[in-house]
């Protein structure tokens, strides 16, 4: 069964595209990740325009992020001066991207500047991933310990506008929540993700926030970045599918559940390792493209080609 | 001539004497096709239109389908540090954004020269206009590049399609359109030819537009993209509310 998505003018199979919804939103069940950097490049393989890819993805993690950062609140674990906070730069960082975006797009780099984006990001994660999964697997064979310092002061700590943020448990400056929340919304623009594979580790290794309250902090925060981003983007280049967000949405959700029902099923550490390699494959896909001489080397602009 | 002309298409069952202006002074062409509109619905996944009509006599058949003109763009690629990056491109104006030539032999024993380029027969006969002062040679690859393209996306035909005679008089061509047909006005040209003259031509317009709701979805991201965007955010907001309200009792 065939479907027109009146946006990306294509059809393209429901099923397809439930199924697609479904597998990423099993993983991120699974694995507890956001989805959208596996996403996007994914729906970008499968031929909807960068563009619209990205803008629609940033509507579906709306969704997705809502629903998640529901279970953190009864659970109270969202800070919410500290979303606050990654919310303002993030809002910033957004609109300047979704800026960057369209000024690319005019440029005819957008798709260039989209999968390096990818690969770069990607490429450091799934490796840094890679490496703790092995890690964590060889310690448990041979355990040692050494004890890692918890909390060590550096010259981030001497930033001005210190802010006090109590359900962290933290006295910092207010510049470095900001920074990190202007750097994520930058991506989230660009990329079409919420950013909480690199916000999550920023908060967590830069701010010194309890791991607890990291990822509904971040969820929160996520929500309304990607709400901006959705909103920017349907004004400034209308490339919002909402058809294709809904079939996305749809098989996410039910994926979703089922992931994270499966999620006890392997130690934490195989599941890293397996969500790395997972990551360096889909960069490593995206790296083929951009080397491999292309099958022709003109293109049409009006009709954009990763 | 004109009379048997009209007596055979009448009693090949066409319904195409209603069509002619004055049955004493009949055209010695007259095409019809099977639909005017073309909706682009939800389900959509391209169609076949079909063109039929009769002549008044012996004669070559071509049928020319173009859709709006429109500026496109071509970019080109080059490698730089072992990646391929988009480093030059050429707009050209006027160009059609769909193209089909058919005809009932090859084009090149039907139509001369001139004729070709005055009516525009074949899509190296398109009158586009390039970027003034452009290389030539760099036009022509650039342009090519263009039909290339647009004939892997089956919007230009690749080759001639077949316009099939059936009889002496009568003649009919399908005309398919895919998925990813642009939208708008498309003009259907039907050139008749006797030894390499035009004797008679007709102009059909064919509409190429979104319906349903596909259609209400891409006006309303445009008129009213604002408006379009918050309802985005606020479907979002409430599918993933739903969601987590579902399985929390799940």
């Amino acid at each position: 069964m065939q479907i027109y998505l009146p946006i990306a003018e294509m059809s393209v199979n429901v099923f397809w595209l439930l199924g697609l919804g479904g597998g990423v939103g099993y993983l991120s069940g699974l694995f507890g990740v956001g989805g959208g950097f596996l996403m996007t490049p994914l729906l970008i393989f499968i031929g909807v325009p960068p563009a619209v890819a990205v803008a629609t993805e940033a509507n579906q993690i709306v969704a997705a992020s809502v629903s998640g950062v529901l279970a953190h609140w009864r659970r109270a674990n969202v800070d919410f001066k500290m979303g606050g906070v990654l919310l303002a730069g993030g809002l910033l960082g957004s609109t300047f991207g979704v800026w960057l975006y369209s000024l690319l797009r005019e440029l005819g780099q957008l798709d260039l500047v989209i999968a390096l984006a990818y690969v770069a990001f990607l490429g450091i994660i799934g490796s840094l991933m890679l490496v703790e999964a092995a890690r964590t697997i060889l310690r448990r064979r041979r355990p040692s310990g050494a004890a890692r310092k918890l909390h060590q002061h550096t010259w981030l700590h001497g930033l001005p506008f210190k802010l006090r943020f109590r359900k962290s448990k933290l006295y910092i400056s207010a510049i470095l929540p900001l920074g990190v929340g202007l750097f994520v919304g930058v991506l989230a623009a660009i990329m079409g993700v919420g950013g909480g594979f690199v916000m999550v580790p920023a908060m967590i290794y830069l701010l010194g926030m309890p791991t607890a309250v990291v990822v509904g902090t971040s969820l929160f925060q996520i929500i309304f970045v990607t709400a901006n981003v959705t909103f920017l983007q349907a004004v400034n280049n209308q490339t919002v599918d909402v058809v294709l967000a809904a079939m996305l949405l749809t098989g996410g959700v039910i994926g979703a559940q089922l992931g994270s029902r499966h999620t006890g099923k392997l130690p934490g550490e195989y599941l890293r390792g397996l969500l790395a390699l997972l990551v360096l494959l889909v960069c490593g896909k995206l790296i083929f493209d951009l080397v491999a001489e292309p099958d022709d080397i003109y293109s049409l602009g009006s009709q954009v080609m990763l | 001539m004109t009379g048997t002309a009209l007596i055979g298409a009448a009693a090949l069952g066409l319904a195409l004497l209603g069509l002619a202006p004055s049955p004493a002074k009949a055209e010695p062409l007259i095409a019809d096709l099977s639909e005017h509109r073309v909706s682009i619905t939800t389900g959509f996944v391209g169609t076949d239109v079909l063109l039929f009509g009769a002549t008044d006599g012996e004669g070559d058949v071509v049928v020319v389908v173009r859709g709006p003109a429109r500026r496109e763009l071509v970019r080109r690629k080059s490698r730089i540090g072992g990646i391929w990056v988009n480093d030059a491109e050429m707009a050209f104006d006027g160009v059609p954004a769909f193209y089909v030539v058919a005809a009932n032999r090859a084009i090149a024993e039907i139509v001369p020269e001139a004729l070709r380029t005055r009516h525009e027969i074949g899509s190296g006969y398109l009158r586009v206009k390039a970027e003034k002062g452009a290389d030539p040679k760099e036009v022509r690859r650039f342009w090519s590049a263009l039909v290339r393209n647009k004939e892997l996306d089956q919007l230009y035909g690749k080759e001639t399609r077949r316009v099939r005679f059936l009889g002496p008089r009568l003649f009919r061509t399908k005309v398919f359109f895919p998925a990813n047909v642009p939208t708008g006005i498309y003009k259907v040209e039907v050139f008749l030819l006797r030894k390499g003259a035009v004797v008679g031509a007709q102009t059909t317009p064919l509409v190429i537009s979104k319906a349903g709701i596909g259609a209400e979805v891409f006006e309303f991201a445009h008129r009213n993209s604002a408006l379009y965007g918050i309802m985005a955010i606020a479907i979002a907001l409430a599918a993933g509310w739903l969601a987590g309200f579902v399985f929390r009792k799940a």
